[in-house]
């Protein structure tokens, strides 16, 4: 706030200019929030309003009754819900430990293999998902575990351990290591004082990457559309692509459909604006300081 | 690639005193390292030793119902390479991920200097607009998507019947293959853009003003600044965020997946990772599949390499 009126004051000229781009921000404003505007605003309309011949701009006298109808067992909402949260409870614990300590290991010591392994890591992350489906459908298959929390899950902890432990990497590398042997000085042993002095310092690293490999997971879509093929076994996201398929008639009802999109969106749009700020700085970090 | 790779870690030893090699000799890194090896090694290293050998083996039907797959050479890369479907399909995907990509980069520098240069109430609403978007799941932008341009009570030809001498309504947006893709390209953008602008933004801020200054104070206008001073700054950010969105769009396949489940099948609305889908999982000629991601692979790897390069310095500092 305080830089803006900074500008603002060695440019007092140039207004006019300042008006105009303000407007034009605006209109940009809207255009890029809008679809989820409408996502939403169309989430509380009955079928009536939803299929008028003008639409409805704002939900005035909305109704609730869409939320109602999907929240319906026969939907299959929650169990696409309780699916999503197996998943990537699963998924993310064993993903935090093991790019945890995997972290400790490339930024705390010096061994021999240790680039082999970054470059390892930055590789993997490098290579295409879409292009390696083939090859993971076909062992998971062959694993007996198509349609499966395990199945799906194997392969979610190899996709997000890469990105998290490089993160968590960045973080344990800012905690320095001297604390831990100040703390070893005065009586710790190696294993007390990284619990005591590093560990602590450390939570909201692991929390940000926490939230980054939850995104991740909980978001996917292509892989999960491969190996989860049983509507029983389906997670949110599949869940809202075949709940948007229209019916054998060719209908679709819309309000419902966008109550579905919001539920599946909101909480994800809550967390993610939490963490942007990392985001932004940890795929471009370094490449303008440095 | 491979020889030049070691090159500018070779430095790295000596560069980071913040971790001594104290205990040369301990097992512990080995035994911390080992879970997340275990589980890369399950999850892709398995899976891409598959692909690669199964991408030199006649490996179709027949072998799925048991039949020994046959080791062919090159028979596969071989098939693809002299057929015009792969061919085609791969001009379409690299035509559609240089459009996507140029409009994205734009658009995104387009919007960061715009908000450098606008009060700060402006700059935060369109901010806020951008994060909306680009917090939304694919699955969930597409299916808003979806609404947006649905034939009959979609606001998209609401809007444009309005002006004069036009009647969209009822006009299927996905049914041409053309316009399949412009309208994929167009949420690919509107997806992507938001990250783009505010990387760009945050790197426009650690332009310094004192650079500025001094530049407007030896006269250069506004478009001398921006080539002279604000581009060469930003070069190595515009260099990665180019990289990544060419990468991205290259690969794209949840949303081609998506748009085509709403309404439109076949593989004239193919891109790369639809098309290896259908060859691999949708037809069962999991060899040729298998190849035609080897090549999507390495193509995309010899795009990153410049990423990969840059993540490895700053591994090394």
């Amino acid at each position: 706030m305080t830089t803006t009126s900074l500008t603002a004051r060695r440019t007092p000229r140039r207004s006019p200019m300042r008006h105009i781009g303000a407007a034009v921000a605006l209109v940009l404003a809207v255009a890029w929030a809008f679809p989820v505007y409408w996502m939403v605003n169309s989430s509380f309309l009955s079928v009536t309003t939803i299929t008028a011949l003008t639409p409805t701009w704002v939900p005035f006298g909305g109704t609730l009754a869409n939320y109602k109808n999907v929240l319906k067992s026969s939907t299959g909402f929650t169990d696409a819900l309780l699916m999503s949260l197996g998943v990537t409870g699963v998924a993310l614990v064993i993903c935090i430990v093991f790019a945890f300590l995997g972290a400790l290991a490339i930024s705390r010591f010096r061994f021999r293999g240790r680039k082999a392994l970054v470059l390892a890591i930055i590789l993997v992350q490098m290579l295409p998902a879409e292009a390696m489906f083939i090859a993971q459908y076909q062992m998971i298959s062959g694993l007996g575990l198509l349609n499966t929390l395990a199945g799906v899950s194997i392969i979610y902890v190899a996709m997000v351990v890469p990105f998290t432990m490089w993160m968590l990497r960045g973080f344990v590398a800012g905690v320095p290591a001297d604390l831990e042997e100040a703390a070893m000085i005065d009586g710790c042993s190696r294993f007390g004082a990284f619990m005591r002095v590093t560990f602590p310092l450390l939570a909201p690293g692991l929390v940000a990457s926490g939230v980054f490999a939850f995104l991740q997971v909980w978001n996917e879509f292509a892989l999960a559309s491969i190996i989860l093929t049983s509507e029983q076994q389906e997670t949110l996201p599949l869940w809202l692509r075949n709940f948007a398929q229209p019916s054998s008639l060719g209908m679709l009802e819309w309000g419902q459909v966008m109550a579905g999109s919001t539920l599946v969106a909101v909480p994800v749009i809550v967390f993610f604006l939490i963490v942007q700020q990392r985001m932004t700085q940890g795929l471009v970090g370094g490449a303008v300081k440095g | 690639m491979t020889t030049t790779a070691p090159a500018p870690g070779m430095t790295e030893a000596p560069a980071a005193p913040a971790a001594r090699p104290k205990r040369r000799r301990s097992p512990l890194p080995y035994i911390l390292a080992t879970p997340a090896i275990l589980a890369l090694l399950a999850g892709m290293g398995y899976p891409l030793i598959w692909q690669v050998w199964n991408s030199f083996r006649e490996y179709g039907l027949a072998q799925q119902f048991g039949q020994a797959p046959e080791f062919v050479g090159l028979d596969n890369y071989i098939e693809l390479l002299t057929g015009s479907e792969f061919w085609g399909i791969l001009a379409k995907s690299v035509v559609f991920m240089a459009v996507t990509a140029g409009a994205t980069m734009i658009l995104g520098i387009a919007l960061a200097l715009l908000m450098k240069h606008i009060a700060g109430w402006a700059r935060i609403t369109l901010q806020v607009a951008m994060l909306l978007a680009w917090a939304m799941p694919i699955v969930a932008q597409m299916t808003v998507w979806n609404w947006l341009i649905d034939d009959r009570n979609g606001v998209l030809n609401y809007l444009l019947s309005l002006l004069p001498g036009v009647d969209l309504v009822g006009h299927d947006w996905l049914e041409n293959p053309l316009s399949f893709f412009a309208v994929a390209s167009v949420i690919i953008t509107w997806a992507s853009v938001p990250f783009v602008a505010l990387s760009v933004y945050a790197g426009l801020t650690q332009v310094s003003d004192d650079v500025v200054e001094a530049a407007q104070l030896d006269g250069a206008g506004g478009f001398q600044m921006l080539r002279r001073i604000t581009l060469p700054i930003l070069r190595p950010i515009l260099v990665i965020l180019l990289l990544l969105q060419m990468i991205w769009d290259l690969r794209v396949y949840a949303q081609i997946e998506l748009l085509q489940g709403f309404g439109a099948a076949g593989t004239q609305y193919d891109l790369l990772g639809t098309y290896i889908y259908g060859l691999g999982i949708g037809q069962g000629h999991f060899g040729v599949a298998a190849a035609a991601a080897m090549l999507v692979m390495l193509f995309t790897i010899a795009l990153s390499w410049f990423y990969v390069r840059e993540l490895l310095k700053e591994d090394a500092q």
